[in-house]
């Protein structure tokens, strides 16, 4: 079950490229993982690391201080590609616990929510403000469902009400299905008649 | 199938019979799920969740598993040994192993005859039905839409939530339907049609919706042509894509291995019939393309929606994303790919691993060589497509033009098993992704159809294949 999500103040750490897919996010040969765990060793692998595997020097990913900067925006179109959610796994372990970007993929978005990532879907005007200024101060209210930038007023972002609800309350997606195991059981037995 | 006077869609249909609770403002809808494919990358922790639950999964009888990622393509060693690329990639396959047995899963296993990538076995084994849902963890799940299916990847917490409960928590997409006229010109294939429709609706431009394929040109497919088509839809963005069951599913299904018995096949086709679409059914979105103007596509970027006609010149990047799109792959603007020499060929998975693609690939190759200094690998989706292929004599058309014949799996589409392209190579598949590394650390990929690939490999550069496939007619 993810951590409960109430509210963050960080800074961001800003990746402008638009598509960035679950390759990059996590590529692929370090799938073969049986666990959940310890995938931000690989998050963005190929960015931060060379072909004989040292670190690039100079590549931001390297840099990156995810105890004040726990904020990733990113451009648009962020996660598309495969339905792996070692990507978010990977984002969670790196040590970010938003992404904000003007769209996303579908199954990264609903991927990101059951693990306690949160996706913020922000207007083209601001996402281009944050895009152009790395290292922002913004504050993410859940309960509210607003994003203040710096001491800006707040903007609404839009968020499933169900998705919001778990992350405030920390209800378990698996507890609530299980819960309703007598309507599936019902649906079964309809369904076979 | 519950009746109603509104014409509906076939996404409707389907989604209606699948309802258990129905979504509202508060919380989605409450799914249920008829198929649930199962592999080895994305389900382990799933499992380890039930585990820690102590729970089993509800419906290993609507579950099926098979073994395709992590797989090696090359054959076991003299002490029967798999060449697994990592210890980490033997313990995945070994994890569902004794995840399957645990739990009473089917699983085609290493020495099933029914083993394969899961989007081509599934539909092979009949497994895959017309008003059916189902899911895997994985995204090309779309495929089975081909089938008038409602078919779409899901992530590895509702993985969990399926075995443990054999249900989805769904909020419900959008409708689009792309109506495809006209008639694909000769030469001209599936996957060609694919990259076209993608870079008509952008690589985001499906997003929130289902796909309807529908029109004169999708009618004219058959099923593994549909399978090709519905397989990329996720490329678009989109969650799904479905295609009308008609008689040409009808025919393909009947006798196989997962199907109803023959006494009850008919009163079930009949059934399966009726989740086309009514008449007058709205869509929230419609988009038209003429199939008669498609040519042989390839990609030039790193979307999938970054293909043009083969010889083409590139268009100019209209964004900074595509100008480094362009300058990874070594490409200019204004100029055609074509002169570029090709290092890799690769030939296979969900989406171009049929044995139509293999006889498309084998009729180019038939009597000619891959060019010296390229590298080409053939891997059929499954172990049926194999034996098929074998018995047509495909397998040594392949190895006496010089390519690799490999055991069936994933292979170099996703080169999470050692099959990879090299940093800076450029490589011709018949894949469905190009991004930046999908085929290995620094690869560049070109996405095109199996006889572009098989034409490239000869060539030794990207080559339109009717170059070939009329000098052979005229000889
Ligand atoms: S062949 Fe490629 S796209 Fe298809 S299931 Fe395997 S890795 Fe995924």
């Amino acid at each position: 079950m993810p951590e409960p999500f109430t509210q963050l103040t960080s800074r961001t750490f800003v990746l402008t490229a638009d598509n960035i897919d679950t390759d990059q996010i996590i590529p692929a040969r370090f799938l073969t993982t049986t666990s959940r765990a310890g995938l931000g060793a690989h998050a963005f692998y190929d960015w931060r690391y060379d072909h004989a595997g040292a670190a690039i020097t100079g590549a931001p990913l390297n840099s990156v201080d995810t105890a004040t900067h726990r904020v990733l925006v990113a451009g648009a179109n962020f996660g598309c590609g495969s339905s792996r959610e070692h990507a978010p796994w990977a984002l969670l372990d790196f040590g970010f616990r938003v992404v904000i970007s003007s769209s996303f993929a579908d199954i990264f978005h609903s991927n990101a929510l059951k693990n306690g990532l949160l996706p913020v879907s922000v207007d083209l005007r601001t996402h281009g403000q944050l895009l152009a200024g790395p290292g922002m101060r913004v504050s993410i209210d859940l309960e509210r469902a607003e994003l203040r930038i710096e001491d800006a007023a707040p903007v609404r972002f839009p968020i499933e009400a169900f998705a919001r609800r778990c992350l405030l309350e920390g209800v378990d997606t698996m507890d609530w299905l299980l819960a309703r195991m007598p309507a599936i059981h019902a649906f079964e037995r309809g369904a076979a008649s | 199938m519950p009746q109603s006077l509104e014409p509906r869609t076939m996404f409707d249909k389907v989604w209606d019979d699948h309802v258990v609770l129905a979504e509202s403002a508060d919380a989605p809808a409450i799914l249920y799920v008829d198929l649930h494919l199962v592999h080895e990358v994305t389900s382990p922790q799933a499992f380890a969740e039930l585990a820690a639950r102590g729970r089993k999964a509800a419906r290993p009888d609507r579950t099926f598993a098979t073994i395709d990622h992590s797989t090696p393509t090359l054959p076991p060693d003299a002490s029967g040994a798999r060449p697994f690329v990592t210890e980490a990639a033997a313990a995945q396959v070994e994890t569902l192993r004794r995840n399957c047995a645990e739990h009473g899963i089917r699983l085609a296993d290493w020495d099933s005859a029914d083993r394969g990538v899961v989007h081509v076995m599934a539909p092979e084994l009949g497994l895959t039905h017309p008003g059916a849902m189902v899911v895997c963890g994985d995204s090309h799940t779309a495929t089975h839409g081909a089938f008038g299916a409602l078919a779409f990847g899901i992530g590895t917490s509702e993985v969990a939530h399926v075995l443990a409960t054999q249900c989805l928590l769904q909020r419900k997409p959008k409708r689009l339907r792309v109506t495809i006229d006209g008639a694909l010109r000769d030469g001209v294939a599936a996957k060609d049609l694919t990259l076209a429709v993608i870079a008509a609706l952008g690589f985001g431009g499906g997003s929130g919706y289902v796909i309807e394929y529908a029109g004169e040109a999708v009618r004219a497919l058959d099923m593994e042509q549909r399978m090709t088509l519905c397989n990329m839809s996720v490329e678009a963005g989109a969650r799904a894509g479905m295609v009308a069951p008609d008689e040409k599913t009808i025919a393909f299904l009947r006798g196989r291995s997962y199907v109803p018995a023959a006494d009850v096949f008919e009163a079930a086709a009949a059934r399966w019939l009726g989740y086309a679409t009514d008449p007058g059914a709205m869509f929230d979105h419609e988009v038209r393309i003429d199939a008669s103007v498609v040519a042989p596509m390839a990609t030039y970027g790193t979307t999938p929606d970054a293909a043009a006609p083969i010889g083409a010149p590139t268009p100019a990047p209209q964004s900074e994303v595509a100008r480094k799109a362009l300058e990874y792959m070594g490409f200019a603007a204004g100029e055609a790919t074509t002169a570029h020499a090709v290092d890799v060929v690769f030939v296979g998975s969900c989406t171009n691993g049929r044995i139509s693609d293999l006889r498309d690939a084998a009729a180019v190759l038939r009597g000619r060589k891959v060019k010296s200094g390229v590298r080409m690998l053939v891997a059929p989706g499954s172990e049926a497509v194999k034996r098929q292929a074998e018995a047509e004599g495909l397998d040594r058309v392949f190895v006496d033009a010089g390519a690799e014949w490999r055991l069936p799996g994933c292979s170099m589409c996703i080169a999470m098993n050692g099959d990879m392209v090299a940093p800076g190579q450029l490589a011709v598949s018949t894949s469905n992704r190009n991004f930046e590394g999908r085929q290995g650390k620094g690869a560049r990929t070109i996405l095109a159809s199996p006889a572009t690939a098989a034409a490239s490999a000869v060539a030794g550069v990207l080559t339109d294949p009717r170059a070939f496939t009329r000098e052979r007619e005229h000889a």
